[in-house]
This record gives structure tokens, sequence and C-alpha cells, in this order.
């Protein structure tokens, strides 16, 4: 029985947060990753963008609310995804138009994409302030839970609980779609084949006709869908506040590097692997433990290794040892 | 006598709006079905010379002509659409993707049905019909070159550009490759290549260009450089 | 227009922009010296912060986005120096928590020896996961007995350590010298920092150094929010002692008073403009001496030799230079400038607030400030810090009346115009990209380009 609690425990502190969190960082870094890719450069204005879109989902899920609109137990915020995606599509497709396609065409180096990216940080960030402000801002609604601990205790008469909130289930669900709907796009259509032929190498691709304005359109486009669905998954789970969006950016690009920068299934791998180290590493295992050790051996502290404010270190570290020890990542991405 | 098929006629020019020439009056051309071969010291501006052919470098003389059509001001994708194939020295395949997931980009810009062309390179290069699942990448240097000619061979070119095909390869595969390319010409694909094993080079071809410093030196079918005894002497090792 | 009359135009450009925000209250300046001054102190400080990013950019080539960790770094020195020890703060936990950090330095270079003396294997990797993982849990055995002693000292005014002020808990404020002395401090707190993450991230790929830089600053920052022992948190440290008079005391000496008379001003405005210029003239001295410094290194061998390896990197390689030894060397002094320029900060502040340290502001911005001035010229970084920080401030009360333009057509009290109204602070970040971009697009080279 104390078995069986310890594995609810874990689950319930340890593996369903962890497997949703890790969900949103490879959607993140499955953007940071495609970005690199293709345009050969690390986009500073990611968390940013992302915070974009989240913003207008929520702007057009407040106005679906305000008339009524719902698709309960779901939250509303599903249902006005498409409209920020289309939101964010059009903004980042302005923002190359105006910013980084100048860039490519002097062939500038990676450094002032990135410098420019920076730019495009600050603006992005100026209007999602300016818009919806600098606050917490809640959307979320529908059911909560897809199980709530208590039921789940009185189901199955164990001591511990585990609740499975709606937006954990959706972020799993939508992982695995987007995910699997992509790599489907990358492997078997022309234009995903043409993407990664782009990315692989760029001067043959232009030599087989390939259209280089095309490949980055598109790109764009990708890449604004997944920021918006991250941006939004992270939302629902967490709240909404600009500043987390900004924060983001250490673990994802975390995630981005330590599975190999362009590669698309090292970006999903290192987001597992930062969000179960992240989870693992600053939570108390003392619940755990007292289930599984004998009585003598109970911990005294909470057996916790690290403050839950030092998960950023957490990435870092992870990122140093993999920068050290296997530069082009755990999956082989680009080395340039 | 007519024009030949693809000819490269007095070309000079250089890299970029002002870098310094590199070429100087240089003519290059072939016949159809023919294999012509340009050979020469290190620096005599072999691959400059084919690179001339195919637009990669600014002329400021000379003309570039394909099937009587003056194409001198055409971009090299523009002449890729005109039928020429082009097959780098370096870089010439996607490494990341499947052998034949790289000769569908290579007739990426046609519209009809590649399968027919596809099932055509299996058949000149049955190994990568074997391997057509595997990343090019992780293949030998001499099965990648054969991908790298097989992807310039989908969009059914009527001249085919190899750049050093060679580089790099055992003498074993070089033999094989050289079959190969006579292969492909046997199709009446015109063939222009640039090759540092000039003996085996010209034993294949129908003309050799022997260029030095930019500028041709000699010329003449591939028998008649390898009888010349200035070329064996300078060229050739004697 | 020439750069010998350019570069003074814009400087003199600068100045009368102060002086305007000093005398008149025109527009959106204040006419009140006193914000001049405010003003005119942290555009020093951010200038000196460019020069240090100047110095790693400019020079080498380093995109350094961790500046914010090593600003926060001479902050927390300021406060390591100029406070006093806490009593019995040391007796309590102190020799534990040396103690802690000895085993915990000690287990990591145990480990870096492993991996160097044993051949490659799986026994060397599980004896140093072995060692690592001992080492941590005897590093929190010992430490976190010292932390929680320090922490129970008295926590709701001190639970820390302190620092070396020799004037006790009572008396320390008279020894405000010693700010000035953590103002070193600081600079060699971040050169410590920057050496660790030069050691491991230089010689990797630009955008990586970017990426470590900026996690190095989060790590920082979390560590001064979180290790409470240290400098108390997020609970802050305020009161530190300063290098220069306390306004009452001013007020209150008869001889100031007198002279604040033959200003013809009254005596509290005369204090608080007296103790600005005074911060003013304390930080234009070591702006000065760095400016110099910068320049002469600059047009030495060492500094042409760093703009060879920027320019082209392989090259200088071939010729025999260690390329990454001298990024390592660059890398800490520009960092040791940022961190020596954050201590100068927080004793402006006169209090250490780890929640007020946000990237946007301390990295981003000075980078704003780098790319505007022109990088690879000290005089532009300088310039940039300037100006940046001046419409920084200003870009606020511009907004706001911008948005009376804007909005004056509208109805009073309609949704849409209060919240322009309240959100034009938010302009701040928008005009500060804009300009960025601007300035990166068609003037990469900045306002005042490298000769």
């Amino acid at each position: 029985m104390d078995f069986l609690n310890a594995i609810v425990a874990l689950a319930n502190f340890v593996l369903i947060p962890a497997i949703s969190y890790g969900s949103q960082l490879a959607i993140g870094a499955l953007g940071v990753t495609l970005i690199y890719g293709i345009l050969r450069f690390s986009n500073f204005a990611h968390g940013d963008s992302m915070a974009f879109g989240a913003m207008v989902t929520i702007l057009v899920t407040w106005w679906m609310q305000s008339l009524g609109v719902s698709i309960h137990p779901l939250p509303t915020a599903l249902l006005a995804l498409p409209f920020g995606i289309a939101a964010t599509s059009l903004m980042v497709l302005t923002t190359d138009r105006v910013v980084y396609r100048f860039y490519r065409r002097v062939k500038a180096k990676p450094i002032v994409f990135v410098m420019a990216s920076i730019g495009v940080m600050f603006i992005m960030n100026g209007i999602v302030r300016f818009i919806i402000g600098p606050g917490d801002q809640r959307f979320a609604d529908g059911a909560r839970f897809i199980m709530k601990a208590r039921d789940f205790k009185e189901m199955t008469g164990l001591r511990e609980g585990l609740a499975f909130k709606t937006s954990q289930g959706i972020t799993i669900i939508a992982a695995v779609l987007i995910v699997a709907l992509l790599f489907w796009f990358l492997n078997h259509t022309r234009t995903g084949k043409s993407m990664r032929a782009f990315s692989d190498n760029e001067d043959l691709a232009l030599l087989s006709g390939i259209n280089p304005e095309r490949v980055v359109m598109v790109t764009w486009i990708i890449v604004a869908a997944l920021i918006t669905i991250a941006g939004v998954l992270y939302g629902l789970d967490k709240s909404f506040k600009p500043f987390t969006y900004f924060q983001l950016l250490l673990p994802i690009f975390a995630s981005a590097i330590v599975g190999g920068l362009g590669n698309p299934l090292g970006a999903i791998a290192g987001g597992f692997v930062i969000a179960f180290s992240e989870v693992t590493v600053t939570y108390a295992w003392k619940k755990i433990a007292v289930y599984l050790l004998p009585d003598a051996l109970e911990p005294s502290g909470l057996a916790q290794l690290l403050s839950t404010d030092y998960k950023f270190a957490v990435s870092f570290v992870i990122l140093i040892v993999v920068l050290l020890f296997k530069p082009t990542g755990l999956f082989k991405g680009q080395s340039v | 006598m007519a024009d030949p098929f693809l000819i490269g006629d007095g070309m000079t020019g250089g890299y970029g709006k002002n870098g310094p020439d590199i070429l100087h009056d240089c003519t290059i051309s072939v016949e159809k079905g023919e294999i012509a071969v340009i050979v020469g010291p290190n620096g005599a501006g072999k691959s400059t010379g084919m690179k001339a052919v195919f637009g990669m470098l600014n002329l400021r003389q000379g003309s570039v002509k394909l099937g009587g059509e003056d194409i001198t001001k055409l971009s090299p994708q523009a002449r890729v659409r005109k039928g020429m194939g082009f097959v780098p020295q370096t870089h010439n395949i996607f490494g990341s993707m499947s052998v034949e997931e790289n000769l569908e980009m290579g007739g990426f810009i046609r519209t009809d049905d590649i399968s027919e062309t596809i099932e055509q390179v299996y058949e000149l290069f049955p190994i990568l019909r074997e391997k057509r699942l595997q990343a090019a990448g992780e293949l030998s240097g001499g099965q990648r070159q054969q991908v790298a000619v097989g992807r310039a061979l989908m969009t059914k070119p009527s001249v085919l550009m190899l750049d050093e095909p060679t580089a790099g390869v055992s003498p074993i595969v070089m033999d094989e490759l050289f079959d190969r390319i006579i292969e492909v010409a046997r199709t009446g694909i015109s063939i222009l290549m640039v090759e540092q094993n000039a003996r085996q080079a010209l034993e294949i071809a129908d003309k050799g260009y022997v260029l030095v410093q930019g500028a041709n030196a000699h010329t003449g079918t591939g028998k008649e450089l390898l009888a010349d005894p200035e070329v064996r002497q300078s060229f050739l090792g004697g | 227009m020439t750069q010998n009359i350019r570069t003074p135009l814009l400087f003199a450009i600068m100045a009368v922009l102060f002086i305007l925000e000093g005398s008149t209250n025109f527009w959106v300046f204040s006419g009140s010296w006193n914000t001049s001054l405010a003003i005119l102190n942290m555009a020093l400080i951010s200038a000196i912060m460019a020069l240090g990013v100047n110095l790693q950019w400019g020079y080498a080539g380093l995109f350094n986005v961790g500046v914010m960790g090593f600003v926060a770094l001479g902050g927390l020195a300021t406060v390591l120096i100029s406070m006093p020890a806490t009593p019995g703060a040391w007796s309590a936990g102190g020799l534990r928590i040396v103690l802690g950090i000895i085993v915990g330095v000690g287990t990591i270079l145990g480990a870096v020896q492993i991996r160097k003396k044993m051949s490659p294997g799986r026994n060397r990797g599980l004896l140093m996961i072995a060692l690592l993982v001992l080492g941590f849990f005897a590093f929190r055995y010992v430490f976190d007995a010292g932390v929680e002693a320090i922490e129970a000292i008295n926590p709701a005014q001190t639970g820390n350590l302190g620092g070396l002020n020799p004037g006790g808990p009572e008396n320390y404020k008279a020894h405000g010298y010693m700010t000035l002395l953590a103002w070193p401090v600081g600079g060699l707190f971040a050169a410590g920092a920057a050496w660790i993450v030069g050691k491991t991230a230089l010689g990797l790929r630009s955008d990586y150094l970017a990426i470590a830089t900026l996690g190095i600053a989060e790590i920082i920052l979390a560590m001064m929010k979180n290790e409470d022992w240290l400098a108390r948190g997020v609970k802050n440290v305020v009161g530190l002692p300063r290098p220069v008079p306390y306004e009452v005391d001013l007020q209150k000496s008869a001889e100031f008073a007198a002279r604040a008379e033959a200003w013809g001003t009254d005596v509290t405005t005369a204090s608080t403009i007296a103790v600005k210029l005074s911060y003013g003239l304390l930080f234009t001295a070591v702006l000065v001496v760095l400016l110099v410094l910068a320049q002469l290194s600059l047009k030495s061998p060492w500094g042409r030799m760093m703009r060879a390896i920027r320019d082209n990197e392989v090259a200088a390689r071939a010729m025999g230079k260690n390329v990454t030894k001298r990024h390592l060397q660059i890398f800490v002094l520009g960092s040791a400038i940022c961190g020596l320029a954050g201590a100068m900060m927080t004793t402006l502040d006169g209090q250490l607030t780890p929640n007020s340290y946000q990237p946007l502001r301390f990295t981003f911005l000075i980078w704003v400030m780098v790319i505007v001035g022109g990088s690879g010229n000290n005089f532009g970084a300088v310039l940039g810090g300037l100006m940046i920080w001046f419409f920084w401030i200003k870009v606020e009360p511009i907004g706001n009346w911008l948005m009376m333009v804007v909005t004056s057509g509208m109805e009073d009290g309609s949704g849409l115009k209060t919240h322009l109204l309240n959100s034009a602070a938010h302009m701040r970040l928008f005009s500060m990209g804009i300009i960025l971009l601007l300035v990166l697009r068609f003037s990469p080279r900045g306002l005042v380009p490298e000769r």
C-alpha cells in the first residue's frame, strides 16, 4: 500500500507536471529549432512572441466569453486559438518583411540577426504590455480537473490523491498531435521536404530550384502556430504574465540546444530532459521517501535538492554540460 | 560550322562585382552526347571556368549559349530550368535526407511525375535503389557522388556539369564513376567536367581543355592531348 | 560631416538636453536640477556599463547578454563590504558556511581531477558521479545548518552575515568610504563569475555564449534572491552607508546654509543638489579614468591584436595568437567593469533590491546603448549610455504627452482613453526596440562609428 501511495504521489507531483511542462517546452523549442534550421539564428524574440500569441488568444477568449460562447468542459481558449495563430502569423510575417528580410538579402552575419531579434523582442514586449498590461491575466474556464485528488482517493482508497488538470490533459494531447502533424508535414509533403533540404544545404536547395522566400514564409507560419499554442497552453496551465514568457526563453533555448539545434526530434527530447530535471531537482522528495523508507531512515528536511528558485540553474547546468561534452546536442544538430 | 550545343565563348571575368579577373578570354564548349573535360594545374581556373558557364560569376566579356540560345544573363537557377544540371565539388547532397528524398529534391522544379526519372537513376546506379531509404550522409564517398549525380539528373538535363566528381574517392570507385559517366553520356546528355585525375579523364573525353592561368592553353580531343608531348610533359607527369 | 566635428557635437547636444531638463519645464522637461542630476548620475553609470560591454563586443565581438548578473554581483559586493557584520552571525554559522563552500568547491575540483587523471571509461564516469553526489550531500549537510543559524539571527532586520564595515551596527554610516572600497571588489566579483562562464562557454559558437551568459545572469539573480544569509535575499538591504554626506547633515551645517543662501536657493534643495553633484563628480572621475584606460588599450598593441582577432579569427589563430585566452581576458575585463558599475549603482541607490534587476533594463538596454552609440568606439559607448538613459527616462513623459495629443479628441472617461493614458508607460520598451532596429538597419556602425 505504501508503495502504491508512493507511486501515486510521484505521478501527481513529478510525472504529470513534468510531462505537461515538458510538452510546453518541446513545442516552444520546436519553434526555436525551426528558425535556427531555416533562418540560421537564435531568435531572442521567441518568448515575447509567445506572449503576443497568447495575448491575442486571451483577448478573443474574453470576447467569446462575453458573447456566451463556450465549449464546456473544454476551455474557450481552444476555440480562440485559431484567431491567435492567424494574428501571430501576420505579426511574424510582418516582422520578417520589415526586419529580417533585409539582413537575408545582404547576407548578414547570424549575430546581426540576433541583435535584430532583440529589437523585435523589445517591441513585442512593449506591445504586449501596452495592450494587456504587465499583470497576471486569467482566461481559463471550463472544467478545471479531469480527475480531482479527492475523487481519486475515494475511488481507490489510497491516502495519496492524483489530480489531473484539464489543462495538463489538453497540453499532453496537443503536444502529441502537433508533433505527429509536424513530422508528417516535414517528412511526407513536398513543402516540408523542401524545408528540410533548405535547412540541410542551402546552396544545393537553391540550385534545385527551391524558393527560399517561400520556405522562410512557411517556416514563420509554422513557428507562429507553435508559439501561439505553446503560449496558450502554458497560460492555461500556469497563468499568463508577460514577464514569465520572457523567462521561458532560457529553458526553451536550453531544450533546443540540448537536443541539438536545428533538429526537431532533438527539440522534443530536449524539452522533456529539461522539464524532468527541473521538476525532479526542485521537488521536495520527503513525501515519497516517507512511504518508501523505514521510519528510521526518514529524512528530517524536505529532501529537496534545490529550492524552486533555482530551476533556471538546472536548465543552465544541463546546457553547459551538454555544450562541453557534446556540442551538437544529444541528437545531431547543426554545429556551424 | 554550326555552334556547339553548349559554349562559353571568350569568357573574361571573376567573382563578385569588382573581383579581379580569373578567366581571360576562355572558351569551353561541348557537343550533344559528348564528354568534355577541363584539366590543368592547381589554380588554373578550371572550376571557375565551369562555374562561369553555369552563371556563378560575373562575366565582363564573352557569352554563354545553350542550343543556340544566349543564356549569358540568366541566373544559375534559371539555367537549371533551361536544362543544365550541376554537381558541385563539395556539399553536393542533402546529408540528413534519404537517398530517395535527395532525388525528389533534385526534381523539385518539375511539375510532372518524377517517379519514372527516379527509376532511371536507380537503373543507372543500382546501389542507390538498395540504399534509397538510408540517409545520404551515411553513405560511402563513391555512393554519395552517385547520389549527387543522380540528384542533378532528376531535372532531365541536356547538359550535366561535374566539378571534380572523383575528388577523394578510391581508384576503384573512380573507375566505376567514370564508367557511369560514360553511360550517362550515351543517353544523349552532354557532360562537362573538371578533373584532377587528368590522364584517366582525358581517356574517356571526346574533347579536352587544358587551362593555364584562366586561359586556354591546349585544346583537342582526349587522345590528341594525351599524345601531345608538351601536355604530357607539363600536366601528365611524363 | 567628419567625425571630428560630429562626436563633440553629439556630446554637446546631450549637455544641452541635461541643461534644458534642469532649467526649463517646457514640453517634457521637468525644470528641476535635482531630476536632471539624478538622470545624469544613472546615465554616467550606464555609460560605464556600456563601456564594459563595448570592450567585449566592440573589441572582441563577444556577445554577452548576462550584463544584469554582473551588475547584480557588484551590488552584492557593496553590501558585503560596506555594511557592518551582523553580531554573532559569524560565530553562529559563518564557519560552517565557509566550510560548506570549501566542501562544494573541493568536490568540483576533485571531479575535474578525476576527469583529467583517469582514462575515459565507465569507471571514471561512475566515480565522478559518485563523488559529485556524495559531495553535494556533504555540502548541503554542512552548509544548511550554517545558513539556518545565520538566518535565525534577528530575521526582521538582519538574518545575514553582513559586511566588513568597522563601525559596527551603531556607527557604520560614519565609515562611508567603505562603499568606495566596495567598487573594485564588485569588479572582482564580476570578474570571478565571468572567468567561470568564460572558461566553459568561450570557444563555442557566438550564440551559445549569449545563451550561457543569459543563463548565468538568471542564476546569479536566483542566488541573490534566495540566499538570505548573504544579503537578505528579497527582504532587501536598505540604509547602505554613503561615500558622500547626508542631506540632513548638510542642512544642519551652518556653513552650508550660509553658502546655499549665497547661491540664492533654499537649504533643502541645495543639499539634495550638492549630494547628487558629489555623486556625479565621483562617477565622472571613474568614467574618465576608465575611458582613458580604454582608449590607451585600444591604441596599444594589445588592442590592435584584439581587433585583429575580431576581424579575422582564423587568420589570427594561424598567426599563433591564443584566441580563446585573449577572449577570456577581455570577457573578464568587460564583466569586471559592469560589476564595478553595479557596485556604484547600488551605492547611489543606497539599497540592494534583487527584485529590481530585470534583464530588459540591465542587459538589453545596455546593448541598445552600445549599438546606438557605435560599437568599437569608446566615446560612442559613453555617448550611447548618456543618450539612451536620458531617453529611457524621458520616453515616459514624451509618451504621456503623445497620448494626451492622440486622445485629446476623445471623450473624457472613455475606456480607450483611460487605457491609452495608463499604458503610456509601456512605450519605453517599444521605443527602445524601434531605436535599436532603426540604428541597426540604417546606421549599423552607430552614431559615432569605430575609426
